[in-house]
């Protein structure tokens, strides 16, 4: 019996920690199509950031708020001097960011070394919370806190602000928006900002859980595809209810069948795409 | 064809074959990596250039081609007269299959198929123990020793590999430049017309993403019996990249393209990495570059640029 | 016409490029002793690489680069830590630089990935990859390890915790890979046979960022839980394991890589008090250890470990085996020879090789306590003379099947 609380536990922050990851990668796959492969390593950049700020002394909430900016200012770099100059080549767009997450990642490995940089878990949430006899970390039920605030957040940007109308409008359908006047430039590269802000944010967030380490970004890239695919592209909500999904499949297929971790993790995105390409909640990627 | 397009092909062929002949060991050996990366390459290329599909996933027909020759060369110990035809059947077979399922999708959906999938080989192979000796892989493997020649020695392991691949690469050719090959290319270009003239457009990608699996399991023929080992991390998503990168950067949608692109990928992996401690990060630059200013590739680029040097460009 | 201007193209392209070499090559000097170092520094396991090779350019600087009176040229080969990348590696460092030696790898499937090149091109190869079967099943004649093989440490802590930490039941966790798997076998056959039972033994996914499922799981009812982990998911592990309030019911105890000097300087006070094995510590008091050590911490600002001792050890019995041969390192038969009848001191203590070509020497017990402000592994207890199979005859040994997920098989597990 407590194995299973604490299994479901497991999975809703992990389902948290998977959405503040996917969130930002949804976004951009949503309204501007790209599949952005570096999705990962700024993920990762996140958490180096987050990691070296951390240790010059100052909390995780100014960390993970450095880590958000600066990744959302690469973000912007990216967008505008590389993925600009590819419109209209989904192809290319898609390597151009698989070059870049090369790019990243050896940069990552350059400035911090081949060492994992823990982030310490913040003082107020390091002593275990004991609930029904058992001990489950606190911070992350934070961490989980943080995903439904962010989620709740983002909700209301996109359903309530007019910047969120004009994703709305560029999702459903990018020429209308523009022929009524939408500035898709400058709403193309706000949006990259704030996916990449996102990842970010993540991985300043899933820092002490994951720590900064070569090789994150290939283990988070992934998973933020199956999620996004599997909620369905240009569906937050999906975003969101996919993450928690994933968690559960994760966590508890990984007690049950540890050998099959890989098929697992994978076999929802391949029948998703396969039977039902909208995914759980969105619209057809192709 | 065109009365003597047949020319550069053989003078390359040539070229190559008395290549052993002046060059150290060393070369010979990455030489003989150059030609498995081709003809990798080059049967993906048959998906991203001539069918218009970006597959990220071909590593896995490589993997699965090597893996079934060295298990049941080192579990059922038998020669190479059996193993070879088994794994390049049943690679094609599996083929058969991972293209009816990658195929429900196009495009984006396309691609991320291709990569679940590979990453779902890559994972079994690290964690089914028991089959694939997981992480350390399969070793003692040996080349074959086709009619008595040795394959052990470099010199002769190229000499082998040229053969293999040139028939590839030829048989290739033929294949994009046959009727079928032209109704390819018409889906890749215009799907929908090709459809409405009663073309069975997902037959024919289909049949494309068999043949490409095909040319892929001998790659990983090529590769199993050079290496003499193999590792799960052969079927990881990079490799499939490199290759992926290697026919982009060569230019897809002609049969040199990949070629030349393997020869630049191998050779810079090889090279650079002992030269430049930041490799990845100038693969990863060059990946970008060509991307965007050679998006078809270096052979049309180079063609592209040198075209304004020269006045008499046809 | 399109189809022959790219195929004059690519041929040029190819005469070209085929042509570099000629022109770029490292030229091999003749009259030096040329070492190969087959190391990973980049990707994952590029931290353990870095030191290797700092480890090794430590050991040439203090002796001017010259050993056995001889100048020696060090090629360093970067394989970012793939077997094909190893091959590849390998042969270019013994056909393109012509080297005496080689030094490494790093990684069990490279050391696997290039075991038949060694054997045909007879390398003398000091290896720091614990791959079990190079020394024992497939014993390789050109390979000796004064590391370590997967399990001779693991012998050593199982003996520990059964008869001195007085440990009765035990969970066992490791990475899912070979080297995990060799270890925690190892461990569960030694602890078993001295009257312990193992009650339950995990393997998360050697990539599995995070432990909470496998933390779930972990029985509460046991004395303590063994990390075979290697890397970063050792000190990923424990501060997890605190995190979930396991601290108080459950002791935990490691393999040699579990904490590992590079990774204890990132660690805090969560690891104190844990003892872990390993067949070096930087802490040891020997005189060769205090001034490497110290040497090493002031160059680099932090301890050597596991990899940057591997390879300062490995340059002491080279220098040794050169002075045996009269410095003539072609003499590739003369050289291994020596290698293999190595008897010296060095900084982790006396190193000599079994007849397989595996290290015999002192392991050590350590436990993580702070001096000077930092976190260190302090040597509580020597086991000398430590063979990979541990007090098992080797015949006996050899004829079980090697260590695995599945054998020994456990017979006291509890579900």
């Amino acid at each position: 019996m407590q194995i299973w609380v604490i299994q479901t536990l497991n999975s809703l922050s992990l389902g948290g920690l998977l959405f503040m990851l996917s969130s930002g990668f949804a976004l951009i796959f949503g309204l501007m199509r790209i599949a952005n492969l570096t999705h990962g390593a700024l993920f990762m950049l996140g958490a180096y950031v987050a990691a070296t700020v951390v240790r010059a002394g100052y909390g995780l909430a100014l960390a993970a708020l450095a880590a958000a900016v600066a990744i959302a200012i690469v973000g912007g770099l990216i967008e505008r001097l590389i993925l600009r100059r590819l419109t209209g080549n989904p192809q290319g767009q898609v390597l151009a960011t698989l070059g870049l997450s090369f790019v990243a990642a050896d940069f990552c490995l350059m400035v911090w070394g081949g060492d994992p940089i823990p982030i310490n878990t913040p003082a107020m949430f390091r002593t275990p919370l004991q609930l029904l006899g058992l001990s489950f970390p606190t911070y992350r039920l934070f961490v989980l806190a943080v995903s439904i605030v962010s989620a709740a957040a983002l909700y209301l940007l996109i359903e309530r602000t007019r910047l969120g109308a004009m994703i709305r409008a560029g999702v459903d359908d990018m020429q209308m928006a523009r022929a009524v006047g939408i500035p898709a430039s400058r709403l193309f590269t706000t949006v990259f900002c704030l996916g990449a802000g996102l990842a970010g944010l993540g991985g300043a967030i899933g820092g002490p859980i994951f720590n900064a380490y070569p090789g994150l970004d290939g283990e988070m890239l992934p998973l933020a595809l199956i999620v996004v695919i599997l909620g369905g592209v240009g569906s937050l909500v999906g975003t969101f209810v996919a993450s928690f999904v994933i968690g559960f499949v994760y966590t508890f297929g990984i007690a049950l069948a540890p050998d099959l971790a890989y098929v697992i993790l994978f076999l929802p995105m391949v029948v998703v795409i396969a039977f039902r390409p909208t995914g759980l909640f969105g619209r057809a990627i192709t | 064809m065109t009365q003597r397009a047949w020319l550069p092909p053989l003078v390359l062929l040539l070229c190559l074959a008395v290549f052993p002949l002046f060059a150290g060991e060393y070369f010979v050996n990455l030489g003989s990596q150059v030609l498995v990366a081709a003809v990798f390459a080059s049967s993906l290329n048959l998906l991203v250039g001539y069918a218009g599909l970006t597959s990220l996933g071909h590593a896995s027909f490589l993997g699965l081609s090597a893996y079934i020759s060295a298990w049941l060369a080192v579990r059922m110990g038998l020669g190479h007269a059996v193993t070879a035809p088994a794994a390049l059947l049943l690679t094609t077979l599996i083929g058969m299959a991972f293209g009816w399922i990658a195929l429900r999708a196009t495009g984006l959906g396309f691609l991320m198929l291709t990569l679940a999938l590979s990453q779902i080989v890559w994972g079994v192979g690290f964690r089914w123990v028991s089959l694939t000796n997981g992480d350390n892989g399969l070793s003692g493997l040996t080349r074959p020793q086709p009619f008595g020649w040795n394959l052990e020695i470099s010199n002769n392991y190229f000499w082998f590999s040229l053969i293999v691949a040139g028939l590839s690469v030829f048989l290739m050719s033929r294949f994009v430049d046959s009727p079928f090959g032209a109704s390819l290319r018409g889906t890749r270009d215009q799907p929908r017309r090709m459809s409405a003239l009663g073309f069975n457009v997902w037959a024919i990608r289909w049949v494309a993403f068999v043949v490409s699996s095909f040319f892929a399991a001998v790659a990983g023929l090529l590769y199993v019996y050079f290496h003499k080992y193999i590792h799960p991390s052969v079927m990881s998503i990079s490799v499939s990249a490199e290759a992926l990168l290697s026919v982009i950067a060569g230019g897809s949608g002609t049969i040199a393209g990949p070629l030349l692109g393997a020869l630049l990928v191998v050779v810079m992996k090889n090279y650079a990495s002992a030269y430049i401690e930041r490799w990845n990060m100038l693969l990863g630059f060059v990946f970008v570059f060509i991307v965007i200013f050679m998006p078809n590739g270096v052979v049309p680029g180079l063609r592209h640029w040198t075209r304004h040097w020269r006045k008499d460009s046809p | 016409m399109s189809n022959r201007r790219e195929f004059l193209q690519a041929t040029s392209g190819a005469a070209v490029t085929l042509a570099l070499p000629g022109l770029a090559s490292a030229q091999a000097r003749d009259d030096h002793v040329r070492i190969g170092l087959m190391t990973v520094k980049t990707g994952p396991l590029a931290s353990g690489g870095i030191d290797m090779e700092r480890g090794l350019n430590m050991y040439l600087a203090e002796r001017n680069n010259m050993l056995a009176g001889r100048k020696v040229q060090l090629f360093v080969a970067d394989t970012g830590g793939t077997p094909a990348n190893a091959k590849s590696k390998i042969q270019e460092l013994v056909e393109l630089n012509k080297i005496h030696v080689l030094i490494g790898p790093l990684a069990a499937f490279e050391a696997l990935a290039i075991d038949d090149y060694l054997r045909a091109q007879k390398v003398p190869t000091l290896s720091v990859a614990a791959a079990e079967d190079m020394t024992q099943r497939k014993a390789n004649p050109w390979f000796v390890r004064a590391s370590s093989s997967s399990a001779q440490c693991a012998h050593v802590m199982a003996d520990h915790c059964a008869k001195t930490l007085k440990y009765k039941r035990m969970a066992l966790i490791a990475d899912d890979i070979a080297y995990g798997q060799e270890m925690n076998a190892g461990f569960q056959r030694v602890f078993e046979d001295a009257g312990g039972k193992i009650v339950q033994k995990l393997f998360p996914p050697l990539t599995a960022p995070d432990y909470g499922s496998f933390l779930a799981q972990l029985k509460t009812n046991v004395d303590a839980v063994f990390l075979g982990f290697a890397g970063s998911n050792g000190f990923r592990f424990v501060r997890q394991f605190n995190e979930y309030g396991l601290r108080d019911k459950v002791a935990i105890v490691g393999g040699m890589t579990a904490l590992d000097e590079s990774v204890l300087r990132n660690m805090g006070d969560e690891a104190l008090g844990i003892q872990t094995v390993n067949w070096y510590s930087a802490e040891l008091a020997n005189p060769l250890n205090v001034k490497f050590a110290a040497a090493f911490r002031k160059q680099f600002g932090y301890d050597p470990g596991y990899y940057g001792a591997a390879t300062y050890v490995n340059g002491a019995i080279l220098e040794a085996a050169l002075n045996a041969v009269g410095g003539k390192a072609a003499d590739r038969d003369g050289l291994m020879a020596a290698m293999r009848k190595t008897d010296i001191l060095s900084a982790r203590g006396p190193v000599k090789f079994d007849s397989y070509g595996n290290v015999v020497g002192d392991v050590y017990i350590r436990r993580v306590e702070r001096k000077d402000g930092r976190l260190v592994n302090s040597v509580v207890k020597t086991y000398p003379n430590v063979s990979q199979f541990w007090t098992y005859d080797p015949k006996a040994f050899l004829a079980n099947p090697v260590y695995s997920r599945d054998w020994p098989p456990a017979k006291n597990l509890e579900s």
